[in-house]
Protein backbone atom coordinates (compact mmCIF):
# COMPACT_ATOMS: atom_id res chain seq x y z
CA UNK A 1 0.00 0.00 0.00
CA UNK A 2 3.14 2.73 0.10
CA UNK A 3 4.09 4.38 -2.70
CA UNK A 4 7.94 5.24 -1.06
CA UNK A 5 8.50 2.07 -3.36
CA UNK A 6 8.12 3.98 -6.98
CA UNK A 7 9.21 7.39 -5.33
CA UNK A 8 11.31 8.38 -2.92
CA UNK A 9 10.48 11.82 -1.47
CA UNK A 10 8.88 14.17 1.38
CA UNK A 11 5.33 13.13 2.04
CA UNK A 12 3.34 15.53 0.92
CA UNK A 13 -0.27 14.55 1.46
CA UNK A 14 -1.25 12.82 4.54
CA UNK A 15 -4.90 11.21 5.27
CA UNK A 16 -5.45 9.40 8.17
CA UNK A 17 -8.75 8.01 9.12
CA UNK A 18 -11.60 10.33 7.39
CA UNK A 19 -14.48 9.73 7.33
CA UNK A 20 -16.97 12.36 6.16
CA UNK A 21 -20.84 12.31 5.35
CA UNK A 22 -23.55 14.50 3.56
CA UNK A 23 -26.76 14.56 5.28
CA UNK A 24 -25.74 11.88 7.02
CA UNK A 25 -24.95 9.53 4.53
CA UNK A 26 -21.56 8.37 4.50
CA UNK A 27 -19.44 9.73 1.34
CA UNK A 28 -16.05 8.73 2.78
CA UNK A 29 -15.70 5.74 5.43
CA UNK A 30 -12.18 5.31 6.98
CA UNK A 31 -9.66 6.99 4.41
CA UNK A 32 -5.74 6.33 5.52
CA UNK A 33 -2.89 6.87 3.01
CA UNK A 34 -0.52 8.71 2.06
CA UNK A 35 1.22 10.32 -1.00
CA UNK A 36 5.18 11.34 -1.85
CA UNK A 37 6.19 14.42 -3.47
CA UNK A 38 6.74 14.42 -7.38
CA UNK A 39 4.17 12.31 -9.20
CA UNK A 40 1.04 12.40 -10.87
CA UNK A 41 -1.78 10.83 -9.13
CA UNK A 42 -5.38 10.08 -10.53
CA UNK A 43 -8.25 9.43 -7.35
CA UNK A 44 -10.61 7.40 -9.32
CA UNK A 45 -13.60 5.32 -8.52
CA UNK A 46 -17.45 5.31 -9.99
CA UNK A 47 -19.60 8.28 -9.39
CA UNK A 48 -20.76 9.31 -5.70
CA UNK A 49 -17.74 7.22 -4.77
CA UNK A 50 -16.27 10.21 -2.46
CA UNK A 51 -14.02 11.50 -5.24
CA UNK A 52 -14.76 15.61 -4.59
CA UNK A 53 -15.90 15.25 -1.27
CA UNK A 54 -12.10 13.77 -0.51
CA UNK A 55 -10.65 16.93 -1.79
CA UNK A 56 -12.98 19.29 -0.37
CA UNK A 57 -11.82 17.46 2.77
CA UNK A 58 -8.42 17.62 2.54
CA UNK A 59 -8.63 21.46 1.50
CA UNK A 60 -11.09 21.93 4.60
CA UNK A 61 -13.77 23.11 3.19
CA UNK A 62 -16.20 20.73 4.56
CA UNK A 63 -16.32 19.33 8.30
CA UNK A 64 -15.15 15.44 8.37
CA UNK A 65 -17.01 13.71 10.78
CA UNK A 66 -13.88 12.33 12.11
CA UNK A 67 -9.78 12.06 11.29
CA UNK A 68 -7.60 14.31 9.92
CA UNK A 69 -5.18 15.75 7.05
CA UNK A 70 -1.78 16.62 6.72
CA UNK A 71 -0.20 18.42 4.13
CA UNK A 72 3.33 18.76 4.53
CA UNK A 73 3.42 17.23 7.78
CA UNK A 74 1.13 20.43 8.96
CA UNK A 75 -1.84 21.38 9.22
CA UNK A 76 -3.31 22.93 6.16
CA UNK A 77 -3.50 27.15 7.31
CA UNK A 78 0.23 26.85 8.29
CA UNK A 79 1.02 25.08 4.73
CA UNK A 80 -1.74 27.46 2.18
CA UNK A 81 0.38 29.16 0.17
CA UNK A 82 1.94 25.60 -0.73
CA UNK A 83 -1.42 24.22 -1.53
CA UNK A 84 -3.16 24.98 -5.16
CA UNK A 85 -7.19 24.14 -5.40
CA UNK A 86 -8.53 23.83 -8.60
CA UNK A 87 -12.46 23.06 -7.89
CA UNK A 88 -15.01 21.80 -10.72
CA UNK A 89 -15.22 24.28 -13.70
CA UNK A 90 -18.96 23.83 -13.66
CA UNK A 91 -18.62 25.04 -10.20
CA UNK A 92 -18.49 28.54 -10.66
CA UNK A 93 -20.34 31.13 -13.37
CA UNK A 94 -18.58 31.35 -16.57
CA UNK A 95 -20.87 34.32 -17.48
CA UNK A 96 -19.25 36.12 -14.40
CA UNK A 97 -18.17 39.61 -15.92
CA UNK A 98 -14.17 39.31 -15.64
CA UNK A 99 -11.55 38.99 -18.12
CA UNK A 100 -9.06 35.91 -18.27
CA UNK A 101 -6.53 37.56 -16.96
CA UNK A 102 -8.77 38.91 -13.65
CA UNK A 103 -9.35 35.38 -13.34
CA UNK A 104 -5.93 34.45 -13.21
CA UNK A 105 -4.87 37.24 -10.91
CA UNK A 106 -6.36 35.48 -8.21
CA UNK A 107 -4.62 33.16 -7.70
CA UNK A 108 -2.02 35.81 -6.31
CA UNK A 109 -5.16 36.78 -3.89
CA UNK A 110 -4.25 36.27 -0.40
CA UNK A 111 -5.77 37.09 2.63
CA UNK A 112 -3.45 39.91 3.70
CA UNK A 113 -3.30 41.46 0.24
CA UNK A 114 -6.95 41.56 -0.20
CA UNK A 115 -7.00 45.06 0.38
CA UNK A 116 -4.14 46.24 -1.13
CA UNK A 117 -3.04 46.53 -5.24
CA UNK A 118 -1.02 43.53 -6.74
CA UNK A 119 2.66 43.75 -6.79
CA UNK A 120 4.54 43.98 -10.78
CA UNK A 121 5.70 40.23 -9.02
CA UNK A 122 2.50 39.19 -8.90
CA UNK A 123 1.86 40.62 -12.30
CA UNK A 124 4.65 38.45 -13.35
CA UNK A 125 3.48 35.01 -12.58
CA UNK A 126 0.07 36.03 -13.65
CA UNK A 127 1.49 36.30 -17.30
CA UNK A 128 4.08 33.57 -17.06
CA UNK A 129 0.78 31.16 -15.97
CA UNK A 130 -1.15 32.56 -18.69
CA UNK A 131 1.56 32.00 -20.99
CA UNK A 132 2.09 28.19 -20.12
CA UNK A 133 -1.63 27.38 -20.71
CA UNK A 134 -1.64 29.64 -23.97
CA UNK A 135 -3.95 31.59 -23.14
CA UNK A 136 -1.82 35.25 -22.90
CA UNK A 137 -3.72 36.38 -26.61
CA UNK A 138 -7.00 35.87 -24.25
CA UNK A 139 -5.89 37.54 -21.24
CA UNK A 140 -8.50 40.11 -22.26
CA UNK A 141 -11.29 38.06 -23.16
CA UNK A 142 -14.65 37.95 -21.08
CA UNK A 143 -14.52 34.35 -19.65
CA UNK A 144 -17.71 33.62 -21.14
CA UNK A 145 -16.37 33.59 -24.61
CA UNK A 146 -14.28 31.08 -24.06
CA UNK A 147 -14.64 27.43 -25.20
CA UNK A 148 -14.74 24.63 -22.40
CA UNK A 149 -11.47 23.77 -22.71
CA UNK A 150 -10.22 27.40 -22.59
CA UNK A 151 -12.17 28.24 -19.42
CA UNK A 152 -10.53 24.83 -18.20
CA UNK A 153 -7.10 26.34 -18.83
CA UNK A 154 -7.97 29.45 -16.86
CA UNK A 155 -8.33 27.77 -14.46
CA UNK A 156 -4.77 25.88 -14.58
CA UNK A 157 -3.42 29.11 -15.11
CA UNK A 158 -5.08 30.67 -11.77
CA UNK A 159 -3.61 27.77 -10.13
CA UNK A 160 -0.24 28.22 -11.68
CA UNK A 161 -0.06 31.62 -10.84
CA UNK A 162 -0.43 30.40 -7.25
CA UNK A 163 3.28 29.06 -7.73
CA UNK A 164 2.22 26.03 -5.18
CA UNK A 165 3.99 22.74 -4.24
CA UNK A 166 0.86 20.68 -4.20
CA UNK A 167 -1.94 21.13 -6.87
CA UNK A 168 -5.60 19.29 -6.57
CA UNK A 169 -7.67 19.40 -9.06
CA UNK A 170 -10.99 18.23 -9.49
CA UNK A 171 -12.17 16.95 -12.90
CA UNK A 172 -9.43 19.31 -14.91
CA UNK A 173 -9.97 17.09 -18.39
CA UNK A 174 -13.37 17.30 -18.18
CA UNK A 175 -15.07 18.52 -21.39
CA UNK A 176 -11.96 19.85 -22.85
CA UNK A 177 -10.70 19.24 -26.31
CA UNK A 178 -7.65 17.88 -27.65
CA UNK A 179 -5.21 20.86 -27.61
CA UNK A 180 -6.30 21.33 -23.71
CA UNK A 181 -5.77 18.12 -22.77
CA UNK A 182 -2.59 17.91 -24.56
CA UNK A 183 -1.75 21.70 -22.81
CA UNK A 184 -2.89 20.67 -19.63
CA UNK A 185 -0.87 17.01 -19.29
CA UNK A 186 2.29 19.34 -20.68
CA UNK A 187 1.59 21.46 -17.86
CA UNK A 188 1.33 18.39 -15.58
CA UNK A 189 4.69 16.81 -16.27
CA UNK A 190 6.02 20.55 -15.92
CA UNK A 191 4.98 20.35 -12.34
CA UNK A 192 6.00 16.69 -11.75
CA UNK A 193 9.57 17.61 -13.49
CA UNK A 194 9.89 20.35 -10.75
CA UNK A 195 9.02 17.97 -7.94
CA UNK A 196 5.88 18.99 -7.12
CA UNK A 197 2.72 16.91 -6.40
CA UNK A 198 -0.31 16.78 -8.27
CA UNK A 199 -3.18 15.24 -7.42
CA UNK A 200 -6.32 14.63 -9.85
CA UNK A 201 -9.91 14.04 -9.75
CA UNK A 202 -10.77 11.85 -12.47
CA UNK A 203 -13.46 9.63 -13.43
CA UNK A 204 -12.28 7.62 -16.47
CA UNK A 205 -10.01 4.60 -16.17
CA UNK A 206 -8.64 4.24 -19.47
CA UNK A 207 -7.36 7.72 -19.82
CA UNK A 208 -6.63 7.64 -16.35
CA UNK A 209 -4.40 5.00 -16.66
CA UNK A 210 -2.14 6.80 -19.01
CA UNK A 211 -2.51 10.46 -17.71
CA UNK A 212 -1.58 9.26 -13.87
CA UNK A 213 1.81 7.62 -12.05
CA UNK A 214 -0.10 6.64 -9.01
CA UNK A 215 -4.04 5.69 -8.24
CA UNK A 216 -6.19 6.25 -5.23
CA UNK A 217 -8.77 4.43 -5.87
CA UNK A 218 -12.20 5.00 -3.59
CA UNK A 219 -15.27 3.50 -3.47
CA UNK A 220 -16.42 5.50 -0.28
CA UNK A 221 -13.64 2.97 1.42
CA UNK A 222 -10.31 3.03 -0.08
CA UNK A 223 -9.73 0.23 -2.49
CA UNK A 224 -6.12 0.28 -3.30
CA UNK A 225 -3.52 2.84 -3.37
CA UNK A 226 0.13 2.65 -4.85
CA UNK A 227 1.27 2.71 -8.09
CA UNK A 228 -1.37 2.52 -10.90
CA UNK A 229 -0.04 -1.32 -12.29
CA UNK A 230 -0.44 -2.34 -8.20
CA UNK A 231 -4.13 -0.77 -8.01
CA UNK A 232 -5.40 -1.45 -11.14
CA UNK A 233 -5.78 -4.82 -11.09
CA UNK A 234 -8.78 -7.08 -11.84
CA UNK A 235 -9.54 -7.31 -7.97
CA UNK A 236 -9.28 -4.19 -6.82
CA UNK A 237 -11.53 -2.74 -9.87
CA UNK A 238 -13.91 -5.32 -9.38
CA UNK A 239 -14.27 -4.53 -5.50
CA UNK A 240 -14.63 -1.20 -6.53
CA UNK A 241 -17.02 -0.72 -9.80
CA UNK A 242 -19.09 -3.38 -8.69
CA UNK A 243 -17.68 -6.18 -11.23
CA UNK A 244 -19.12 -3.90 -14.17
CA UNK A 245 -17.47 -6.08 -16.69
CA UNK A 246 -17.47 -3.58 -19.80
CA UNK A 247 -15.20 -0.97 -17.91
CA UNK A 248 -12.70 -4.45 -17.11
CA UNK A 249 -12.52 -5.54 -20.24
CA UNK A 250 -12.25 -2.36 -21.80
CA UNK A 251 -9.60 -1.18 -19.42
CA UNK A 252 -7.77 -4.28 -19.66
CA UNK A 253 -7.44 -3.79 -23.49
CA UNK A 254 -5.96 -0.26 -22.57
CA UNK A 255 -3.49 -1.87 -19.93
CA UNK A 256 -2.74 -4.26 -22.53
CA UNK A 257 -1.91 -2.07 -25.21
CA UNK A 258 -0.09 0.62 -23.18
CA UNK A 259 3.46 -0.19 -24.59
CA UNK A 260 1.52 1.86 -27.10
CA UNK A 261 0.55 5.24 -26.91
CA UNK A 262 -2.99 5.27 -26.90
CA UNK A 263 -3.90 8.58 -29.00
CA UNK A 264 -6.81 8.06 -30.90
CA UNK A 265 -9.11 10.74 -31.02
CA UNK A 266 -12.13 8.24 -29.63
CA UNK A 267 -10.35 9.11 -26.74
CA UNK A 268 -9.99 12.94 -26.71
CA UNK A 269 -13.37 13.83 -27.75
CA UNK A 270 -14.79 11.87 -24.91
CA UNK A 271 -17.24 14.85 -23.38
CA UNK A 272 -16.48 13.16 -19.59
CA UNK A 273 -20.22 12.95 -18.60
CA UNK A 274 -20.31 10.26 -16.69
CA UNK A 275 -18.38 7.02 -16.52
CA UNK A 276 -17.05 5.41 -19.47
CA UNK A 277 -19.99 2.10 -18.86
CA UNK A 278 -22.49 4.88 -19.12
CA UNK A 279 -21.35 5.60 -23.04
CA UNK B 1 -37.78 72.20 -11.73
CA UNK B 2 -38.73 73.44 -8.16
CA UNK B 3 -36.47 72.44 -5.16
CA UNK B 4 -38.56 70.42 -3.72
CA UNK B 5 -38.68 68.28 -6.71
CA UNK B 6 -34.84 68.36 -6.92
CA UNK B 7 -34.56 67.65 -3.38
CA UNK B 8 -36.88 64.07 -4.14
CA UNK B 9 -34.91 63.15 -7.28
CA UNK B 10 -31.75 63.42 -5.43
CA UNK B 11 -32.42 61.74 -2.79
CA UNK B 12 -33.84 59.02 -4.67
CA UNK B 13 -30.66 58.82 -6.83
CA UNK B 14 -28.39 58.38 -4.04
CA UNK B 15 -30.03 55.76 -2.31
CA UNK B 16 -30.58 53.86 -5.83
CA UNK B 17 -27.49 54.53 -6.05
CA UNK B 18 -26.02 53.09 -2.90
CA UNK B 19 -28.12 49.72 -3.48
CA UNK B 20 -27.16 49.20 -7.12
CA UNK B 21 -23.50 49.44 -6.03
CA UNK B 22 -23.85 46.58 -3.23
CA UNK B 23 -26.93 44.87 -5.18
CA UNK B 24 -24.93 44.54 -8.01
CA UNK B 25 -22.73 41.79 -5.54
CA UNK B 26 -25.89 40.37 -4.76
CA UNK B 27 -26.89 39.56 -8.22
CA UNK B 28 -23.49 38.36 -8.93
CA UNK B 29 -23.67 35.90 -6.02
CA UNK B 30 -27.40 34.94 -6.58
CA UNK B 31 -28.32 35.93 -3.66
CA UNK B 32 -30.80 38.42 -4.62
CA UNK B 33 -33.36 36.62 -2.45
CA UNK B 34 -30.84 38.11 0.77
CA UNK B 35 -31.62 41.51 -0.09
CA UNK B 36 -35.29 40.67 -0.11
CA UNK B 37 -34.35 38.81 3.55
CA UNK B 38 -32.30 41.46 4.82
CA UNK B 39 -34.90 44.09 3.87
CA UNK B 40 -37.89 42.70 5.85
CA UNK B 41 -35.88 41.45 8.84
CA UNK B 42 -34.75 44.93 9.76
CA UNK B 43 -38.43 45.83 10.37
CA UNK B 44 -38.29 44.50 14.17
CA UNK B 45 -35.19 46.02 15.07
CA UNK B 46 -36.32 49.42 13.74
CA UNK B 47 -39.24 48.98 15.61
CA UNK B 48 -37.59 47.82 19.01
CA UNK B 49 -34.97 50.77 18.52
CA UNK B 50 -38.02 53.31 18.30
CA UNK B 51 -39.68 51.78 20.93
CA UNK B 52 -36.89 52.31 22.86
CA UNK B 53 -35.57 55.76 22.21
CA UNK B 54 -39.24 57.18 21.16
CA UNK B 55 -38.05 58.80 18.63
CA UNK B 56 -37.81 58.74 14.51
CA UNK B 57 -33.95 59.60 15.74
CA UNK B 58 -31.51 57.78 12.77
CA UNK B 59 -28.81 56.33 14.80
CA UNK B 60 -30.82 54.26 17.38
CA UNK B 61 -32.96 53.18 14.33
CA UNK B 62 -29.87 52.53 12.06
CA UNK B 63 -28.33 50.35 14.98
CA UNK B 64 -31.50 48.47 15.38
CA UNK B 65 -31.73 47.82 12.52
CA UNK B 66 -28.37 46.79 11.32
CA UNK B 67 -28.54 44.51 14.24
CA UNK B 68 -31.93 42.63 12.69
CA UNK B 69 -29.89 42.17 10.10
CA UNK B 70 -27.12 40.99 11.14
CA UNK B 71 -29.57 38.75 12.67
CA UNK B 72 -31.62 37.45 10.10
CA UNK B 73 -28.08 36.85 8.51
CA UNK B 74 -27.01 34.72 11.33
CA UNK B 75 -30.13 33.09 11.50
CA UNK B 76 -30.17 31.93 7.63
CA UNK B 77 -26.55 30.60 8.25
CA UNK B 78 -27.97 28.96 11.29
CA UNK B 79 -30.59 27.36 9.85
CA UNK B 80 -28.64 25.96 6.31
CA UNK B 81 -25.18 24.87 8.16
CA UNK B 82 -26.10 23.27 11.54
CA UNK B 83 -29.63 22.67 10.93
CA UNK B 84 -28.97 21.73 7.05
CA UNK B 85 -31.97 22.65 5.89
CA UNK B 86 -31.86 24.30 2.29
CA UNK B 87 -30.56 28.15 1.98
CA UNK B 88 -34.07 28.78 0.14
CA UNK B 89 -35.66 27.51 3.28
CA UNK B 90 -33.77 28.98 5.57
CA UNK B 91 -33.90 32.27 4.02
CA UNK B 92 -37.67 31.87 3.68
CA UNK B 93 -38.14 30.89 7.83
CA UNK B 94 -36.01 33.49 9.09
CA UNK B 95 -36.84 37.05 7.01
CA UNK B 96 -41.04 35.80 7.28
CA UNK B 97 -40.45 35.49 10.80
CA UNK B 98 -38.33 38.67 12.01
CA UNK B 99 -40.81 40.50 9.93
CA UNK B 100 -43.79 39.54 11.44
CA UNK B 101 -42.66 39.95 14.68
CA UNK B 102 -42.15 43.71 13.49
CA UNK B 103 -45.98 43.59 12.15
CA UNK B 104 -46.90 42.69 15.44
CA UNK B 105 -45.18 45.49 17.35
CA UNK B 106 -45.76 48.06 15.24
CA UNK B 107 -49.67 47.05 15.94
CA UNK B 108 -49.59 46.35 19.33
CA UNK B 109 -48.03 49.42 19.63
CA UNK B 110 -49.23 51.71 17.05
CA UNK B 111 -51.26 53.87 19.32
CA UNK B 112 -48.32 55.19 21.23
CA UNK B 113 -45.83 55.49 18.36
CA UNK B 114 -45.81 57.63 15.61
CA UNK B 115 -44.82 54.86 13.02
CA UNK B 116 -47.19 53.48 10.61
CA UNK B 117 -47.35 50.39 8.79
CA UNK B 118 -48.25 51.86 5.00
CA UNK B 119 -44.74 53.94 6.04
CA UNK B 120 -42.55 50.88 7.08
CA UNK B 121 -43.86 49.10 4.12
CA UNK B 122 -43.96 51.71 1.03
CA UNK B 123 -41.92 54.56 2.13
CA UNK B 124 -42.62 58.09 1.45
CA UNK B 125 -40.19 60.13 -0.09
CA UNK B 126 -42.48 62.83 -1.26
CA UNK B 127 -42.06 64.02 2.24
CA UNK B 128 -38.47 64.45 1.84
CA UNK B 129 -38.55 68.26 1.35
CA UNK B 130 -39.95 68.29 4.79
CA UNK B 131 -37.37 67.09 7.27
CA UNK B 132 -35.15 70.35 7.26
CA UNK B 133 -31.72 69.93 8.72
CA UNK B 134 -29.54 72.61 9.23
CA UNK B 135 -25.79 72.23 9.28
CA UNK B 136 -24.53 75.38 10.99
CA UNK B 137 -24.92 78.14 8.69
CA UNK B 138 -23.55 76.54 5.94
CA UNK B 139 -25.79 73.92 4.72
CA UNK B 140 -29.80 73.70 5.42
CA UNK B 141 -31.88 71.13 3.70
CA UNK B 142 -33.99 67.83 3.87
CA UNK B 143 -32.51 65.56 6.63
CA UNK B 144 -33.29 62.58 4.14
CA UNK B 145 -30.90 64.12 1.60
CA UNK B 146 -27.73 64.70 3.72
CA UNK B 147 -28.17 60.69 5.13
CA UNK B 148 -28.55 59.67 1.49
CA UNK B 149 -25.21 61.42 0.60
CA UNK B 150 -23.46 60.26 3.07
CA UNK B 151 -25.01 56.73 2.69
CA UNK B 152 -23.74 57.26 -1.04
CA UNK B 153 -20.68 58.06 0.07
CA UNK B 154 -19.82 55.30 2.61
CA UNK B 155 -21.20 52.37 0.12
CA UNK B 156 -19.08 53.71 -2.75
CA UNK B 157 -15.95 53.63 0.20
CA UNK B 158 -16.90 50.31 1.12
CA UNK B 159 -17.31 48.84 -2.46
CA UNK B 160 -13.95 50.99 -3.18
CA UNK B 161 -11.98 49.04 -0.34
CA UNK B 162 -13.56 45.81 -0.69
CA UNK B 163 -13.61 45.44 -4.17
CA UNK B 164 -10.53 42.46 -4.96
CA UNK B 165 -12.74 40.83 -1.39
CA UNK B 166 -15.96 41.07 -3.21
CA UNK B 167 -14.62 39.84 -6.51
CA UNK B 168 -13.50 36.74 -5.46
CA UNK B 169 -16.31 35.80 -2.84
CA UNK B 170 -18.39 36.35 -5.87
CA UNK B 171 -16.53 34.47 -8.46
CA UNK B 172 -15.67 31.44 -7.01
CA UNK B 173 -16.28 31.36 -2.79
CA UNK B 174 -14.25 27.45 -2.77
CA UNK B 175 -11.32 29.10 -3.84
CA UNK B 176 -11.44 32.06 -1.59
CA UNK B 177 -11.95 29.73 0.85
CA UNK B 178 -8.78 27.16 -0.26
CA UNK B 179 -6.69 30.65 -0.43
CA UNK B 180 -7.26 31.11 3.31
CA UNK B 181 -9.96 34.02 2.93
CA UNK B 182 -12.52 34.09 5.59
CA UNK B 183 -15.22 34.02 3.83
CA UNK B 184 -17.33 34.44 6.98
CA UNK B 185 -16.54 37.94 7.54
CA UNK B 186 -16.38 38.76 4.31
CA UNK B 187 -19.75 37.62 4.08
CA UNK B 188 -21.28 39.50 7.13
CA UNK B 189 -19.48 42.22 6.38
CA UNK B 190 -21.09 42.65 3.14
CA UNK B 191 -24.64 41.71 5.19
CA UNK B 192 -23.93 44.23 7.25
CA UNK B 193 -23.51 46.85 4.70
CA UNK B 194 -27.01 45.43 2.84
CA UNK B 195 -28.64 46.18 6.13
CA UNK B 196 -26.97 49.55 6.37
CA UNK B 197 -28.33 50.72 2.94
CA UNK B 198 -31.71 49.12 3.18
CA UNK B 199 -32.58 50.74 6.66
CA UNK B 200 -31.56 54.36 5.57
CA UNK B 201 -33.74 53.99 2.13
CA UNK B 202 -36.78 52.17 4.09
CA UNK B 203 -37.71 55.70 5.31
CA UNK B 204 -37.81 56.70 1.44
CA UNK B 205 -38.72 53.82 -0.65
CA UNK B 206 -40.25 51.18 2.06
CA UNK B 207 -39.21 48.12 3.03
CA UNK B 208 -40.78 45.70 0.25
CA UNK B 209 -39.54 48.53 -2.55
CA UNK B 210 -36.44 48.39 -1.78
CA UNK B 211 -35.81 45.15 -3.00
CA UNK B 212 -36.21 46.57 -6.21
CA UNK B 213 -33.48 48.99 -5.58
CA UNK B 214 -30.98 45.96 -4.75
CA UNK B 215 -31.31 44.14 -7.44
CA UNK B 216 -33.54 45.80 -10.74
CA UNK B 217 -30.78 47.82 -11.82
CA UNK B 218 -28.05 45.69 -11.22
CA UNK B 219 -30.00 42.83 -12.63
CA UNK B 220 -29.92 45.00 -16.30
CA UNK B 221 -26.50 46.38 -15.74
CA UNK B 222 -25.13 42.49 -15.59
CA UNK B 223 -27.18 42.08 -18.62
CA UNK B 224 -24.81 44.84 -20.13
CA UNK B 225 -21.37 43.91 -19.01
CA UNK B 226 -19.14 41.76 -19.63
CA UNK B 227 -16.39 43.15 -16.42
CA UNK B 228 -17.21 43.97 -13.24
CA UNK B 229 -16.56 47.89 -13.00
CA UNK B 230 -18.59 48.94 -16.01
CA UNK B 231 -21.41 47.00 -14.52
CA UNK B 232 -21.21 48.66 -11.19
CA UNK B 233 -21.13 51.89 -13.19
CA UNK B 234 -23.86 50.76 -15.11
CA UNK B 235 -25.76 49.69 -12.24
CA UNK B 236 -25.67 53.37 -10.94
CA UNK B 237 -26.60 54.86 -14.41
CA UNK B 238 -30.01 52.82 -14.23
CA UNK B 239 -30.38 53.57 -10.40
CA UNK B 240 -30.38 57.07 -10.68
CA UNK B 241 -32.69 56.75 -14.21
CA UNK B 242 -35.27 55.18 -12.27
CA UNK B 243 -35.02 57.92 -9.91
CA UNK B 244 -35.69 60.63 -12.00
CA UNK B 245 -37.96 58.93 -14.87
CA UNK B 246 -40.17 57.43 -11.80
CA UNK B 247 -40.17 60.66 -10.30
CA UNK B 248 -41.81 62.42 -13.65
CA UNK B 249 -44.08 59.29 -14.30
CA UNK B 250 -45.78 59.80 -10.42
CA UNK B 251 -46.20 63.84 -11.29
CA UNK B 252 -47.68 62.99 -14.27
CA UNK B 253 -50.08 59.94 -13.29
CA UNK B 254 -50.55 61.77 -10.01
CA UNK B 255 -49.28 58.67 -8.21
CA UNK B 256 -46.65 57.02 -5.78
CA UNK B 257 -43.46 58.41 -6.66
CA UNK B 258 -41.40 54.86 -5.01
CA UNK B 259 -43.58 52.46 -6.90
CA UNK B 260 -42.79 55.20 -9.93
CA UNK B 261 -39.46 54.78 -9.60
CA UNK B 262 -39.44 51.07 -9.39
CA UNK B 263 -41.75 50.38 -12.40
CA UNK B 264 -39.31 52.77 -14.61
CA UNK B 265 -36.43 50.95 -13.38
CA UNK B 266 -38.39 47.46 -14.21
CA UNK B 267 -39.29 49.07 -17.96
CA UNK B 268 -35.39 49.80 -18.08
CA UNK B 269 -34.98 46.24 -17.59
CA UNK B 270 -37.42 45.21 -19.86
CA UNK B 271 -36.45 47.45 -22.57
CA UNK B 272 -32.32 45.72 -22.28
CA UNK B 273 -33.72 42.48 -22.68
CA UNK B 274 -35.51 42.95 -25.76
CA UNK B 275 -32.81 45.08 -26.78
CA UNK B 276 -29.96 42.51 -26.23
CA UNK B 277 -32.47 39.82 -27.65
CA UNK B 278 -32.39 42.01 -31.22
CA UNK B 279 -28.67 42.55 -31.21
CA UNK B 280 -28.39 38.80 -30.40
CA UNK B 281 -30.32 37.91 -33.81
CA UNK B 282 -28.37 39.93 -35.81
Amino acid sequence: MSLEKQVVGEVVLEVHNLSASYNRKPVLWDIDFQLTAGQLVGIVGPNGSGKTTLLRNIMGLMEADSGYVRLFGKGLNEVRDRVSYVPQRESVDWDFPVSVREVVEMGRYRPKNLLRRLKTSDQDLVDQALEKVGMLEYAARQIGQLSGGQQQRVFLARALAQDADLYLMDEPFVGVDAATEDAILKVLTELKEDGKTVVIVHHDLQTAFQYFDSMVLLNTRLVAVGPKNSVFTKENLQEAYGGRLTVLSKLSQVIASSEFPVREKGFKEKTGKGDPQDG
Amino acid sequence: MSIEALYIILTGALVAASSALLGSFLVLRKMAMLGDAISHAVLPGIVVAFLLSGQRENLSLLIGAAASGLLATFLIELLHRKARLQEDASIGISFTWLFAIGILLISTYTGQVDLDQECVLYGEIAYVPLDQISLGSWWTGPRPLLISGLLFLVSLGYIIISFKGLKLLSFNQDHARSLGVRTQVWHFSFMAMVSLVTVLAFEIVGAILIVAFLVVPAATAYLWSRSLIPMLILAVVFGVLSSVGGYYLALGLDGSIAGAMVSVAGILMAISVLIIKVLKRT
